[in-house]
């Protein structure tokens, strides 16, 4: 538990395998092969085939197509259109800077709140009462989140205009307005996923090891000093794990938008398709649009080829910076 | 000094602010669930007459009794409620059978999965395993597309096993779409990190007991129920509990399924409730909130009750 290495696809397992099978006369064990390992692996082996390997497929297939929700068999082949379409696509485009301006506030805000939070509870307790507490936001179902803050920040009830008003500001109405509704939605989220974060964080502090502190300190080194040379160092790994995680999560925002920020069909104070993140636009192609199925997918298959890009891109980064605690 | 484990560094002083720093974060985590009771306990005009009473104005239980219950429709509208108000028992059921169903399922196959990836020998052991990895990078929303698609299709006798499920309440003719096996299928067998998750815990158990097994002769089924699962139970409880939590805050998948009020769970529910509400002149704040209450609280007491498994299970997982 103190290497703090990514989970990728491990060959850890098999250097672990010894060679006792062969002393067996029976040869049991490790030798079935996939006689046995079938049945180990069948039912998920079908769950593989049936909700992934085959909708990806499916789905990319799709990608090529005109198809209809209704009538997906009369399904025409449009060749690369659908990916033409998307490049000259202003609502597709600027649903992708709705979603960066909010994944750069979120994980930027989040991260940085969260480091500081897991650093103050390594030095102060160990708590679980205080580690409890700070994770309550991350197990409550983010649509009951996005309710919540859309009564709070709600500009003549909520309780955050009363504040505004305490100050002598001007109550803004922050879900339903063309400027605030990302970084509002970002905040949202901010609130519910820093304590989570932070844990994660937490956990990896626990593995550096305290002499490091100790004797920093009796080398008279400041706080500041030892969380730039001691802390950010060894925490690396998991610090960029933790936000490759959090980024492709942040891509997909979905949930609290449709609960506070417009959503499908936009409810609540949908400003002007402001709050129209990536996910929001390809469901409204799948399943509101007419014939737009097959964009859909393309969109889909754009996303999933983008958020590829950046996990291996992040990985990469991630085995280089692997030897901190040797 | 202070507490085990942590390292005291730094002034009285300092440590001072820092403990204001994080009870005030404390404070910030409950505040919006408590904002919600207190809100639910409130008339719409005691709100509006005092928004920022931390004590809930005018205060009342009829909020519960509206949701809950069905009194008359007058005093429902004259309590700024539009009469719409869904069955909260009927959602909380949904989500409670759903949610159960993926955890039983998941957690069973992918225990059995991860014994095969952790213990048998079988060509292309490391090949299979990173492929079902893979799919960690796949967005739900790329496979939902043809899923929805596939569900719909896919008859409920299915042919050649004559599987009736059709006393499942909310089956119609639109294949599994609206059924609990719809809402379950996607995550039902597999998930690439309950696998990984069981992996890399059945890779740390000692061998020697499964090896005084093998002398005695048990083949791998008995090995995988006899030995391995019952050490594993503390790895198996948390896989759980962190499927439990996710299946339960599901959204984007019953949302597109499981849209009919027999199956509609309560991310969806809530989610149509609050759709409904802007249509009366002010929003039914109070009666909203009751319910994102009630909704919350199965989730609450899961909290209460295994708190401390919750909180080891994400510093595991974050450090594993």
């Amino acid at each position: 538990m103190t290497t703090a290495a990514a989970p990728v696809a491990g060959s850890d397992a098999s250097t672990k395998e010894p060679k006792r099978a062969s002393k067996r006369s029976k040869g049991p064990a490790d030798n079935d092969g996939w006689r046995v390992a079938f049945w180990f692996l069948l039912p998920s082996l079908i769950g593989f085939l049936v909700f992934y390997l085959i909708p990806t497929i499916r789905a990319i297939r799709l990608s090529f197509q005109r198809v209809s929700i209704l009538n997906p068999a009369a399904a025409s082949s449009v060749g690369w259109d659908n990916y033409v379409d998307i490049m000259s696509d202003d609502q597709f485009w600027g649903s992708v800077w709705v979603t960066f301006q909010y994944v750069i506030i979120n994980i930027g805000i989040q991260t940085v709140l969260a480091l500081g939070l897991a650093v103050l509870m390594s030095r102060l307790t160990e708590s679980l009462v205080v580690r409890a507490t700070i994770l309550l936001p991350w197990i409550l179902p983010n649509i009951l989140v996005g309710l919540l803050f859309l009564f709070i920040l709600d500009p003549t009830v909520g309780i955050v205009a009363q504040v505004f008003k305490f100050i002598g500001l001007d109550p803004i109405a922050f879900l339903a307005n063309t400027t605030w509704v990302i970084p509002a939605l970002a905040l949202i989220n901010v609130w519910k996923f820093t304590g989570y974060t932070a844990l994660l964080f937490f956990a990896g502090l626990q593995t550096i090891p305290k002499m490091l502190y100790e004797a920093g300190s009796i080398d008279g080194a400041s706080e500041w000093q030892m969380f730039k040379s001691i802390t950010m160092p060894l925490l690396r790994p998991i610090l960029a794990l933790v936000m490759v995680v959090s980024l492709i999560g942040s891509f997909q925002v979905f949930d609290v938008v449709q609960a506070a920020g417009g959503g499908v069909q936009g409810s609540p104070g949908d400003p002007l398709g402001k709050s129209q993140v990536l996910y929001l636009y390809i469901y409204e192609n799948a399943f509101l649009f007419q014939n737009k199925f097959g964009y859909a997918a393309a969109l889909a298959t754009v996303l999933m080829i983008f958020l590829t890009v950046i996990t291996l891109l992040q990985l990469r980064l991630l085995r280089a910076n692997q030897s901190d605690l040797a | 000094m202070a507490s085990t484990g942590t390292s005291a560094v730094g002034s009285p002083a300092g440590r001072r602010v820092a403990w204001a720093v994080l009870i005030a974060v404390m404070i910030f985590s409950i505040f919006p669930v408590f904002w919600a009771l207190r809100t639910s306990l409130s008339t719409n005009s005691g709100i509006i007459l005092e928004p920022s009473n931390p004590l809930p104005p005018e205060a009342t239980l009829f909020n519960y009794e509206r949701v809950l219950g069905d009194p008359p429709i007058e005093e429902v509208q004259a309590a700024g409620g539009t009469g719409s108000e869904f069955s909260i028992f009927v959602a909380v059921r949904n989500s409670v059978i759903v949610a159960t169903g993926i955890t039983v399922g998941q957690v069973f196959f992918c225990a059995m999965a991860a014994y095969a990836f952790a213990r048998l020998k079988f060509k292309g052991r490391e090949l299979v395993f990173s492929v079902f990895l893979s799919a960690l990078v796949v967005p739900p929303i790329f496979t939902m597309i043809p899923n929805f698609l596939f569900m719909r299709d896919l008859q409920l006798s299915l042919g050649f096993t004559s599987l009736d499920l059709s006393w499942l309440p909310g089956s119609d003719k639109t294949g599994w779409i609206n059924t609990f096996p719809g809402l379950m299928a996607p995550f039902f067998l597999m998930t690439p990190f309950a696998i990984f998750f069981l992996r890399q815990f059945f890779l740390g158990i000692s061998r020697e007991i499964e090896e005084a097994a093998i002398i005695d002769g048990a083949g791998h089924v008995r090995r995988f129920f006899r030995i391995i699962l019952p050490m594993s139970v503390p790895a198996l409880v948390t896989l759980a509990i962190i499927t439990y939590v996710n299946s339960w805050n599901e959204f984007l998948w019953p949302f597109v399924a499981g849209r009919d009020e027999s199956v509609r769970v309560v991310t969806v529910a809530l989610n149509d409730f609050k759709a409904q509400t802007p249509g009366v002149t002010r929003p039914d704040w109070t009666g909203l909130m009751t319910a994102t209450f009630i909704a919350a609280i199965p989730i609450l007491l899961l909290f209460g009750v295994l708190g401390r498994r919750v909180v080891d299970a994400i510093q595991f997982s974050g450090i594993k």
